[in-house]
């Protein structure tokens, strides 16, 4: 095993695309993932690859549709109020099927919010931000090892089915620092081979075109449908969870990211306290692990969503369980945080059934 | 084991280094390590603090939100770290700058003249090292080797010398014990 070196974890992110075979970025900066474009503008650039920063995030993300067009592997990233900003080019890449690859370091919204670590971009990153019915492929890491690693996993499904991916972390986890260890080799950029839908030199072939659009009378639909198919496979092969302690639970919470490891803390309060309390992590977003859920809802009766938010994730948690158990919530939004102690007393409450099922526990 | 650390203070006194280093040691000795910078919206003489967890297990939450150790440099920092410190838990105070008493009786507290020793030794800026060898020999949590060891592989620039002083005021900072 390689030494595991402590890094940050938003310049474990840059370097893991970077192993990935990222060979442009672009971006606009914003607090908590300045390390990203900072340290991409230096290392870039030593690999043979380009660095740009944009003039603002919808450059940004439409500077990135272009390269990704070309078939190279290329990233832009940003923090909540600018991922918003480059849903309109997130929608077109998503529906001229690029691989396009987009971090995104969340902090508290809406609007300006604040520049702490939060989770309120799960709706957007799940569902769609932008216009269109569209998927992104979507992994939440919950530390630094998987900021450095989950890269390599975004860029395989983006090419594999060509679609959008990205890796939504917060803060927390962008400013953090924790060892690492590099577990895939490092990808050899002349090795890829070009797609065969790449803009590049014509000479010799067909044209080649990419395209969000299509004003045929039902070609949209056409096209659309065609990718759903592409969507099916992700859903069937590509959903990936943790589970913590599930053999005896009688109460499953639910967490990804920072949550996550705030639930891990908190399960182990409650287990000394003689609860027998569980922990799914959902690793990607979407796909939602639902089946896994809808099997888990077999045994269990009792969920809690924990989330720093107002509550979003626990829609899809309700989606997958469909009424077979109780769904709980213990949430906070604002990118205030959530300690372990707060979400023990929770798991108590909800024990002792005094928790108000859906509540939002303040 | 577990030890879930604070470190407070005024931007400049070397509150995140201490964090890195003493999470860098931890890995040195094979433990499980996290550190997480406050990141507000700080600035030059405003107060900074970090969070530290050296684990045996793996680190679950890495904001401390009760610490086992809270080590605060400055006046603001007692005030608002010492209602954090688990029951039971040890609070280490810079007596060089803070002249408020802690009030909890709950908790264990160590008194290190932090920038009085740096100043004997020479150089002011060590004081965070002195405040980290009293931590290290109070708690165990990491050793003043491993904290020495950490130091030019966080700091790649620092001469011999420096390292030496460093090293010359984690020791120091180490002779301060618990009543």
């Amino acid at each position: 095993m390689a030494e595991k070196k402590l890094w940050k974890g938003n310049e474990a992110l840059a370097e893991g695309a970077i192993r990935a075979g990222c060979r442009f970025f672009a971006g606009y900066p914003i607090t908590p993932q300045n390390e990203v474009p900072e340290y991409m503008s230096w290392r870039l650039p030593q690999v043979g690859g380009a660095f740009l920063q944009s003039e603002s995030e919808v450059a940004a993300i439409n500077t990135v549709y272009g390269a990704g067009a070309t078939g190279v592997r290329c990233m832009t990233s940003s923090s909540s109020p600018g991922i918003s900003l480059k849903q309109e080019g997130i929608s077109y890449a998503a529906g001229a099927d690029l691989p396009i690859f987009i971090g995104n370091v969340m902090r508290g919204g809406p609007g300006l919010g604040n520049i702490a670590g939060g989770q309120g971009d799960y709706w957007q990153a799940t569902r769609g931000g932008g216009h269109g019915d569209y998927r992104c492929f979507v992994m939440a890491p919950n530390c630094v090892n998987e900021m450095a690693n989950f890269p390599h996993k975004c860029y395989e499904v983006s090419f594999k089915y060509r679609i959008p991916s990205m890796v939504l972390a917060d803060g927390i986890i962008g400013q953090m620092m924790e060892p690492v260890e590099f577990k895939y080799p490092e990808v050899d950029v002349k090795t890829l081979k070009e797609p065969e839908w790449a803009l590049g030199k014509c000479e010799g072939r067909n044209k080649r075109i990419v395209k969000s659009y299509d004003l045929k009378e039902g070609g949209v639909e056409i096209m659309v449908n065609e990718r759903v198919k592409r969507y099916d496979q992700i859903e069937a092969n590509e959903v990936m969870y943790e589970e913590k302690q599930l053999e005896d639970a009688d109460i499953v919470m639910v967490a990804y990211g920072t949550s996550s490891r705030i639930a891990a803390a908190a399960m182990k309060i409650a287990r000394e306290k003689g609860l027998k309390v569980g922990l799914f992590r959902p690793i990607t977003l979407w796909p939602f692990p639902k089946v896994r859920l809808t099997e888990l809802a077999k045994r269990v009766k009792k969920f809690v969503a924990v989330e720093m938010s107002l509550g979003q994730m626990v829609e899809d948690v309700q989606l997958a369980i469909n009424g077979r158990a109780d769904v709980y919530l213990h949430a906070k939004p604002g990118a205030s945080i959530i300690t372990a102690e707060e979400v023990a007393k929770t798991l108590e409450s909800i024990s002792k059934k005094e928790a108000k099922e859906y509540a939002a526990v303040k | 084991m577990y030890q879930g650390i604070r470190i407070s203070g005024f931007g400049g006194q070397g509150v995140i280094s201490a964090g890195v280093l003493l999470a860098q040691a931890g890995l040195e000795e094979k433990k499980e390590v996290s550190f997480f910078p406050a990141y507000g919206a700080e600035m030059r003489g405003g107060t900074a603090n970090c969070s530290v967890v050296v684990s045996s297990e793996e680190v679950a939450a890495p904001i401390v939100s009760e610490p086992d150790t809270a080590i605060v440099l400055n006046e603001p920092s007692l005030a608002k770290f010492e209602p954090m410190v688990r029951p039971g838990g040890l609070l280490i105070v810079n007596t060089s700058l803070i002249n408020s008493k802690p009030t909890r009786k709950d908790i264990k507290v160590l008194n290190v003249p932090c920038n009085e020793i740096a100043a004997e030794l020479g150089n002011g800026k060590v004081m965070n090292m002195v405040a980290l060898g009293a931590f290290a020999a109070a708690t165990g949590a990491v050793s003043i080797e491993a904290i020495a060891k950490a130091l030019p592989k966080v700091y790649k620039k620092l001469k011999p010398e420096v390292i030496e002083l460093n090293v010359q005021a984690l020791k120091k900072g180490a002779g301060f014990k618990l009543n």
